[in-house]
């Protein structure tokens, strides 16, 4: 079974919680840049977030079933329609045997994600079916690709309601180890400035643009190259910060100010270009309560899902709508 | 927020929410790097229950952890007691370390840049390159790039500074030099150090059962060969670069 890929998008990539343990061979856990919208996903069609999506960058494509398969659609919202009827997004729902898929560009945020009852059952590399395009694992998606659908027998039609994270915002931050090398008053500057997400951005990292000096550190072109992790905020040498993504390097040697805690990561990747992003600093003992309540809400996920109910008005063209294929479906 | 004051090393330090970075220096030295190598090992070989993954850089080793079931004030202790233990810039190696002997072809077209950077150690390229030949280097960290090491320490000659102008591309496998250390690229990359040599080792070999060939500790020695050579053995294709690859005796 697979969903065939007529047209795509530039930066589809599959993606799922990304490989642990490579960090000393260089390379970095990639995965889903907004996690949350993985485990939105397996809540929907509820099945295991550890099941890998298509992660779609500003503009999703055009996708055929060779069979009825279930999906999901989750993260930064998409136009999206089933043979020209638009669809709810942050939903389930069922694509019969030829039908057609359509998801255009990106309405709000950056990453969209496209789930199948099943998971996309691309072959493991090293423990994860993540493309790391910088470490050139994988590759892009491409119009022709069958992309294999493991075995499922859930249903769809059911509805999350996320909280909005597609337009930036606060940022909860923790003091690393090279904090120290930036003095008191660029710290208290940098919490104070409101950042404008610049245009470079991919999944490696997003720069943040800021009116006046930058924010560097002393000392910053002599320290020796240390452990980079996701959520890192580097400082390049003129003192412009980047956030770094999952496919950042695993070491380097420009200085990172703080680090954005997990649970706002999502957040943080969805900003589009021009979004504004502040960060506030948190200790640790507040961090842990804070990813604490974040593992606990992500386990919630699947009791939040809610039935979707199809509103006739919203429904072009009721009489061409597979009301029985469905109920044909669900029942096999 | 808290600051952390500078302490004596080693030093152990906060990496965002789920990580500690234990420093046994703040610059490259043989006995700091043997020390991250090896407390990096002892942590794998502790195997705590929450931990996720570790790793040496240069002169620190870094652990990370799940911070609710494993909380930092528990794995702070445990890193601090383990120091305690040995004096980790005395400790041996890991064991199952490996020695690779790589063909290389220094200087001339595939590696234009020796003749700079023996003029810069104050040598001949003859003399650089016997010297860069008979080096047998230390793998002190992977990273940058996936499989990709940085190699050391060379002698105080070639303690040679970066480029000020990048290197616009050079090509995998190509052994570049700076500041007493080897790195070996992974990839095509461009690079602010002097491309001395080139090989058809290939560190990163995604498509094998083996996708890393190199271990942090492992040792490598790169020996001249011909440009002919190099064709010859980059003919075979199987990534290896005509490497030899032996176990050093614990």
């Amino acid at each position: 079974m697979s969903l065939l890929v007529h047209q795509i998008g530039p930066a589809c990539t599959l993606q799922d919680q990304g490989r642990a343990g490579f960090l000393d061979q260089g390379l970095s856990r990639s995965g889903a840049a907004d996690q949350l919208a993985l485990h939105e996903g397996a809540a929907l069609l509820g099945q295991s977030p550890d099941c890998a999506a298509l992660e779609m960058a500003g503009m999703g494509g055009t996708f055929e079933a060779t069979q009825p398969v279930t999906i999901a659609l989750t993260g930064a919202p998409m136009q999206a329609s089933i043979d020209g009827s638009p669809i709810v997004w942050n939903a389930s729902h069922v694509l019969e045997a030829g039908q057609r898929l359509t998801i255009g560009a990106v309405q709000q945020g950056n990453y969209g994600y496209l789930h199948v009852g099943g998971g996309i059952d691309a072959p493991l590399f090293l423990e994860s079916r993540s493309a790391h395009l910088t470490a050139k694992v994988g590759r892009a998606a491409q119009a022709g690709d069958l992309l294999p659908i493991g075995p499922y027998s859930g249903s769809a039609g059911m509805k999350l309601r996320p909280d909005d994270r597609f337009a930036g915002g606060g940022l909860r931050a923790l003091a690393s180890f090279q904090t120290p090398l930036f003095d008191q008053e660029t710290l208290d500057r940098f919490a104070r400035t409101v950042f404008r997400r610049g245009t470079r951005a991919n999944r490696m990292g997003m720069q943040l643009d800021s009116e006046g000096k930058g924010f560097a550190a002393k000392g910053q072109l002599d320290i020796l190259s240390e452990v980079i992790t996701p959520g890192d905020i580097q400082m390049t040498g003129t003192g412009n910060p980047f956030i770094l993504l999952p496919e950042c390097q695993t070491t380097g040697g420009y200085p990172r100010i703080a680090t954005v805690l997990p649970c706002d990561l999502p957040r943080a990747a969805q900003t589009p270009a021009g979004g504004p992003l502040q960060f506030t600093f948190v200790t640790m003992d507040q961090a842990v309560a804070l990813h604490a309540t974040y593992l606990a809400d992500l386990s919630r996920l699947r009791a939040q899902v809610e039935p979707l109910v199809r509103d006739p008005h919203d429904i072009a063209d009721l009489l061409s709508y597979q009301l029985i294929g469905g109920v044909i479906s669900a029942t096999d | 927020m808290t600051p952390q004051h500078t302490a004596p090393f080693p030093r152990i330090r906060t990496v965002g929410l789920d990580g500690l970075l234990i420093s046994f220096a703040d610059t490259m030295a043989e006995s700091s790097n043997r020390a991250a190598l090896a407390f990096r090992d002892a942590i794998d070989t502790s195997r705590w229950e929450g931990v996720i993954e570790t790793s040496a850089s240069l002169a620190s080793a870094y652990v990370r952890f799940d911070p609710i079931n494993l909380p930092h004030s528990e794995i702070q202790a445990r890193v601090e007691q383990l120091l305690q233990q040995q004096d980790w810039y005395q400790a041996p190696l890991p064991s199952g370390r490996r020695l690779w002997k790589v063909p290389t072809v220094y200087g001339g077209e595939l590696a234009p840049q020796l003749d700079e950077a023996a003029a810069a150690a104050g040598l001949s390229p003859t003399d650089a390159i016997q010297r860069l030949g008979d080096s047998r280097v230390r793998v002190l960290t992977i990273g940058f790039a996936p499989g990709q090491p940085y190699l050391g320490p060379l002698g105080p000659e070639f303690n040679i500074p970066r480029l000020k102008e990048l290197n616009p591309m050079v090509p995998e496998g190509a052994l570049v030099l700076a500041i007493s250390q080897f790195v070996l690229f992974s990839g095509p990359t461009p690079t602010g150090w002097r491309h001395v040599g080139q090989t058809a080792f290939r560190c990163f070999r995604p498509e094998a059962l083996q996708s890393f060939a190199l271990r942090p500790g492992d040792e490598m020695q790169f020996l001249p060969v011909s440009r002919d050579d190099l064709e010859d053995i980059r003919a075979a294709n199987d990534g290896s670069g005509g490497a030899t690859c032996e176990e050093i005796p614990a």
